[in-house]
């Protein structure tokens, strides 16, 4: 294993952060900090609770997801594709590492990003509304194996991305959609019984679920089906980025 | 001693159907430095990207310092340097960041004291907090090579390392070559400049249409395929050559002042003291002679319309 090959990936990705914290880290943290006040202060007031647990508070699991979902995609799909975009994936290609070494550092570091910028918006959160997380170690199991699989999907994003424009395309025109729509600020037994069903096709629903009952024990979809499909979806980035490497696509000519 | 980098039977075919190398085999000897010359679309970043791992070879093996570079990926990788043609760089980045990354990437701990060296060597250590983005084209060019060399590679590419870089620089580059060379790397250096070849190349390999043409050494190669002029500038100038000396490589200049005799090297006989009787019969008395020897890019440029 070239750890050292690792380590400087890792560091470069997130010095990277750290020279773009504005738009890293304070940008995300200010959209959700407005979500609070619109949803959970401004409309969220005038709510009831669902499932014994404030409007305001409710929506935090969602939010979290929300940021964590477009922040690993966007993180491991820009960090892969930047070389691409300068050229310096010259570099990276001749270099005695693997593409496991290469998935760890870029992944890594994306999911590291990603898993603080979720507990600096918990942090935000507890500003606003009463937070409780009545399974702790389950919350940071969701947190993080979210954050690694969506940096895994970003990775595969960033690789076939060719163009700006693409590499927005799934954050802005499928993540985002799909979190709005995964119960972020419902639960999905207030839906009609149809649009129930529909919802079930979408696989942020599982992962905003199973975050949630973290939180607060109540769940939409039991968190045995969350866990498996999240590792699913996990699996399935992992083996699509194994024939990335062994095939060269988009990355060899 | 074994070769350091030995290419056999090379091929690559692209997906759309281009061959971009037809068969090529090479050695490249420990400590040389090679000149790889080709015309645009020859194949020479093609053969480069394969050695290195960023083009994959349809066929063929390739082994660096015995390590077959897609088996022994990682042993063959570490061993060797690359410069593109391209100046990619992260431009946010510091110049000491990103020489130490390379460093890292590579497989090799930390050591400020070799960083600190190559940037020297580089003069580049006074820039070593400069973002990238602030540097002069020359310096980028350097900062490549520096990259390259980060992790104390045993052979290093060049890939046009002179190109679009001023003579001052270019001159520096090549004695900065040299240098790498007295440490005991092998240098390979792709170059349209033909001067640079001949001024730094022990031996030259032209590529044309994905194929090797010739290897040999560069001293060789001009022996061999190099044609020399002898100049004469005439005394009184002359309407036209004698009859009696239509049987030399003659010509005459536009001015009429000078009789110009291509000859070959290689010949027994160079056929200059027939000549000199000849013109001295025929009453052809000249003031200056002057001998010159046909330069690399004429050979190079013979060869390459030879294959077309």
């Amino acid at each position: 294993m070239n750890l050292h090959a690792i380590r400087a990936i890792y560091r470069f990705e997130m010095n990277r952060t750290g020279r773009t914290l504005l738009q890293s880290v304070l940008a995300p943290v200010l959209s959700t900090t407005l979500y609070f006040v619109v949803f959970g202060a401004a409309i969220g007031s005038r709510i009831d609770e669902i499932g014994g647990v404030s409007y305001g508070a409710f929506i935090v699991p969602g939010l979290v997801m929300l940021s964590l979902l477009t922040q690993s995609v966007t993180n491991a799909a820009f960090g892969i594709y930047f070389p691409k975009f300068t050229g310096t994936i010259y570099e990276l290609l001749s270099a005695p590492v693997s593409f496991l070494e290469i998935v760890i550092a870029y992944v890594g570091a994306a999911a590291t990003k990603s898993i603080l910028l979720g507990v600096i918006i918990l942090m935000t959160a507890t500003l606003f509304v009463p937070l409780r997380i009545a399974h702790p170690g389950w919350m940071i199991a969701f947190l993080v194996l979210t954050a690694v699989t969506f940096s895994l999907f970003g990775f595969i994003i960033g690789i076939w991305a060719d163009g700006f424009e693409k590499l927005q395309i799934v954050p802005l025109l499928i993540i985002t959609p799909l979190t709005f729509l995964g119960g972020s600020f419902y639960s999905i037994d207030m839906l009609p019984p149809f649009w129930q069903k529909v919802t079930l096709l979408n696989p942020v629903v599982y992962l905003i679920s199973g975050f949630r009952w973290s939180f607060y024990g109540i769940a939409d979809v039991s968190v045995a089906v969350s866990l498996s499909m999240t590792a699913l979806f996990m699996v399935i980035c992992l083996l699509a980025i194994w024939w990335i490497f062994r095939t060269g696509w988009r990355l060899k000519s | 001693m074994p070769p350091v980098l030995s290419l056999a039977h090379v091929s690559k075919t692209y997906d759309s159907g281009f061959q971009a190398l037809k068969d090529v085999s090479l050695e490249i000897e420990r400590g040389e430095i090679f000149a790889l010359l080709g015309p645009n679309g020859a194949g020479k970043t093609t053969l480069i990207g394969i050695i290195c791992g960023i083009v994959k070879a349809s066929s063929g093996t390739v082994t660096v310092d015995g390590q077959d570079v897609v088996a022994d990926y990682r042993a063959a990788r570490a061993k060797i340097g690359l410069v593109p043609q391209e100046l990619a760089t992260d431009a946010f980045e510091s110049v000491w960041a990103t020489v130490s990354f390379s460093r890292g990437l590579f497989g090799k701990p930390r050591n400020p004291a070799h960083i600190e060296k190559v940037l020297r060597d580089l003069s580049l250590y006074d820039k070593r907090d400069a973002k990238i983005i602030t540097l002069s084209g020359g310096m980028k060019r350097r900062l490549l090579i520096a990259k390259a060399l980060a992790h104390e590679p045993e052979v290093l590419f060049l890939d046009e390392p002179t190109a679009g870089v001023d003579v001052e620089l270019r001159r520096d580059m090549w004695r900065l070559v040299r240098a790498l060379r007295e440490t005991g790397v092998t240098v390979i250096l792709t170059t349209h400049y033909i001067e640079e070849a001949e001024e730094m190349a022990d031996r030259v390999g032209v590529i044309n249409k994905g194929e090797i043409v010739l290897v040999e050494e560069k001293h060789e190669l001009m022996r061999k395929l190099g044609r020399k002029e002898l100049t004469l500038y005439l005394h009184d100038p002359i309407e036209a050559i004698p009859e009696a000396l239509a049987g030399y490589d003659l010509e005459l200049s536009q001015d009429r002042c000078a009789l110009v005799y291509t000859f070959d090297t290689q010949r027994e006989r160079t056929g200059i003291t027939a000549l000199l009787q000849d013109l001295s019969n025929a009453g052809i008395h000249f003031r200056d002679i002057e001998t010159r020897e046909s330069s690399l890019e004429e050979i190079f440029v013979s060869l390459v319309k030879e294959e077309t």
